[in-house]
């Protein structure tokens, strides 16, 4: 199962890749983050074209295996509202070294930003709620948008 | 007949999540959106050149659609 809507257990990711052959393990956390240039972001909430996820997620996993045969890999991705600082995203990967841990864990972040259709409205300290681009800035505004039933 | 499916900030700007579209088959993905963009209350917000998927794979908008065939419209894919 790719996607979640509870907090993502790290040691559940962990043990789904441990094995005595694979000496190398790399964990990479994406979590909501609030910083100089959000603005006072106090959660994101996520949504997604759920069927599609889990599909286009089972091609990437393919393709990463065809990529690294020897690698495990485990990811999670949470949807919902998920309030700064918390995981939105996990991804364990282990391998017999760490040159393919760490790169098979990068190729598994980069395609899920470029193929996984999950979106983010961020939800601000003034009460406002932004959609994000991918390259990390609002859009429009909601509120730019026609009312609707 | 074609099942539309509207995500995030497109189905802000249409005013929901899907809708069933028919017009004559077998049509492009790209048909599929001007129809979505002339017909649909709000489709003009869509942007002409979305990004595209049918039946859950990534399609170009020269891609086939069939009878049956769900196509989504995507907004910039924003995860992780």
């Amino acid at each position: 199962m790719y996607l979640t809507r509870s907090p993502i257990s790290l040691d559940r990711l962990l043990a789904e890749v441990a094995h005595p052959a694979l000496g190398g393990t790399c964990v990479f956390l994406g979590t909501v983050r609030d910083g100089p240039e959000e603005h006072g972001v106090t959660a994101i909430e996520y949504s997604a074209y759920e069927d599609m996820v889990e599909a286009e997620f089972g091609r990437l996993a393919a393709d990463a295996r065809g990529r690294w045969p020897d690698a495990r890999i485990a990811v999670r991705h949470r949807l919902g509202t998920i309030p700064a600082g918390e995981a939105s995203i996990a991804i364990v990967s282990a391998a017999p070294h760490r040159a393919q841990a760490f790169d098979a864990c990068r190729f598994v972040i980069e395609e899920v930003k470029r193929r996984i259709p999950v979106w983010k409205k961020e939800l601000r300290v003034d009460g406002t709620e932004v959609w994000v681009d991918p390259s990390g800035h609002p859009t429009v505004r909601p509120s730019d948008s026609p009312t609707h039933a | 007949m074609v099942r539309v499916r509207f995500f995030a900030r497109y189905a802000e700007l249409v005013g929901r999540a899907e809708a069933e579209v028919s017009l004559p088959l077998p049509a492009t993905v790209g048909d599929v959106v001007r129809r979505v963009r002339e017909d649909l209350p709000g489709g003009g917000k869509l942007p002409e050149r979305p990004l595209t998927a049918v039946n859950l794979k990534h399609v170009k908008l020269d891609a086939t659609v069939q009878d049956g065939d769900e196509v989504a419209l995507l907004p910039p894919i924003a995860g992780g």
